[in-house]
């Protein structure tokens, strides 16, 4: 597990653009939201993205990454040899746990200067969750990608209605009865749910508690499906 | 050392393998030879227990394909260099080292046995197909496993290093490690000292490279056209 982790933070380091991509595209998106919407908008608005950017690219980063390796053949090798499947993916989730937290102090930071309260210590964990159940989720879509374009085509499937329901785009009590429930289940409504929260400085309230619950649980139920789905047999 | 009966693989819906029988001696340095699509690459994923199987048995070592402890005892060397491009060759055999929990010493030792040794820090990015090959089949081999199962392992390799590595592969043998090379190149049958001729997903023949005589193209020729030599 160890082996896999440095190993896949050996291949980032060589990676430039890809590293820049995970640690500034969220913090430059997060900078177009500030200027596109009024200063009003944004600390409605904002502290709700604290809990999609990480995912989105997290997501990205990590069902690419992982369609490489199945692409090049090495996954095939890797499963013929005496590694542990859960060995590789939790590899694969400490290297990008540790990048998924850095990007999210960045991300806050950022904010912060743009000029978002974030008085809570705790939207890093938020965001952190986030990025990891983004990367776990990620895996879990490689597997049945071919094309790195393919994997470009789900992220509007995966990634879009998650968004659309997570109450960033209009309150969740508003919304038609079936909606709200497909929206109950769709993970990232509580990682916007705990980040609107925490900057209305709620602290750790039950609410806040049950957001965090239910990232984590999320986040091994989707490396759990990622384990069983790889295959070390193939047609 | 392997026990190969009755195997049948479709895939897709086609029948790639059809009833072969064949077994491998522990020891031996066994050539399977035959035309490219003649299934080569699927009976060797097969005896690696990556392929699913459709009938028939393959055993390696007393166990059944695909058994997890047969994973420590198989260096396998896909037909595509399956390393990662962004690493250096040292990396890549160090990382492969790890997870066959073998010395890392073993890195120099098997980067000399391929004649890789002075390109060690170089990205395998940068590096020819050959040298990529050979570097895939150095990761094969870096455990010393006592079954080598090697997928066209000398293709568009200059002679002598060929030359270089087939005595590698009978120094290996001499020391106790069996060996099953493909190749589809008839020439590379002289340097084995068992074959297994594939054609069209059965079995045409198991022999030795005595067997067929002096002229392998001829000798495989008339075997497909079911012509006495
Ligand atoms: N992934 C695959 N899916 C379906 N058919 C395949 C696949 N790979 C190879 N085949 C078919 O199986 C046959 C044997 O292929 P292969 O084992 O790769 O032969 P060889 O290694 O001797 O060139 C070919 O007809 C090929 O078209
Ligand atoms: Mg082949």
């Amino acid at each position: 597990m160890i082996a896999t982790a440095l190993r896949v933070a050996n291949q980032l380091r060589r990676d430039p653009g890809t590293l820049a991509l995970l640690l500034v595209v969220p913090a430059v998106l997060m900078t177009l939201f500030r200027y596109l919407f009024s200063e009003f908008l944004f600390t409605l608005v904002g502290p709700s993205m604290l809990g999609v950017f990480p995912f989105i690219v997290m997501f990205a980063v990590t069902a690419v990454t992982m369609l490489r390796e199945r692409t090049a053949g090495t996954l095939e090798r890797l499963l013929a040899m005496p590694m542990r499947k859960v060995d590789l993916l939790l590899g694969y989730a400490l290297t990008f746990g540790v990048i998924a937290t850095v990007q999210s102090g960045v991300l806050i930071a950022w904010s912060v200067f743009l000029g978002l309260d974030a008085p809570s210590g705790l939207l890093v964990l938020v965001a952190v969750l986030d990025g990891v159940l983004g990367m776990a989720l990620g895996l879990f879509v490689s597997v049945f990608a071919r094309t790195e374009f393919q994997v470009g085509q789900m992220m509007p499937a995966f990634v879009l209605p998650q968004l659309l329901l997570s109450g960033v785009f209009g309150p969740r009590e508003e919304m038609a009865d079936v909606l709200r429930w497909i929206s109950d289940a769709l993970p990232m409504t509580y990682a916007v749910d705990a980040s609107s929260r925490l900057v209305r400085d709620e602290g750790l309230s039950g609410e806040v508690v049950r957001d965090l619950v239910v990232l984590g649980g999320a986040t091994l139920l989707a490396l759990v499906l990622g384990a069983a789905t790889l295959r070390r047999q193939t047609r | 050392m392997i026990e190969i009966s009755e195997l049948v693989v479709d895939r897709d819906g086609t029948r790639v393998l059809d009833d072969v029988t064949a077994v491998v001696r522990k020891g031996s340095v066994t050539g399977l030879l035959g035309p490219s699509g003649s299934g080569k690459t699927t009976l060797l994923r097969a005896i690696v227990g990556v392929q699913r199987i459709t009938g028939g048995s393959v055993r390696v070592a007393g166990l059944p394909a695909g058994h997890p402890e047969l994973r420590a005892l198989i260096g396998y060397q896909t037909q595509a260099p399956s390393v990662y491009a962004d690493l250096t060759v040292a990396e890549n055999l160090r990382y492969f080292a790890s997870i066959a929990r073998c010395d890392r010493r073993r890195v120099a030792a098997v980067l000399e046995d391929v004649r890789m040794s002075e390109l060690a820090g170089q990205l395998v990015s940068r590096l020819s197909g050959g040298q990529r090959a050979r570097v895939s089949l150095a990761t094969a081999m870096i455990a010393r496993p006592p079954l080598l199962v090697l997928d066209e392992p000398t293709v568009g390799l200059d002679p002598l290093l060929r030359r270089d590595l087939w005595r590698t592969f009978h120094r290996l043998a001499a020391e106790g490690t069996t060996l099953l090379v493909s190749s589809h190149v008839m020439d590379e049958a002289r340097r084995c000292t068992d074959l297994l001729l594939l054609r069209e997903g059965g079995l045409l023949a198991a022999c030795t490279p005595a067997e067929l005589g002096d002229d392998l193209e001829d000798a495989f020729c008339r075997l497909v056209e079911g012509v006495p030599a």
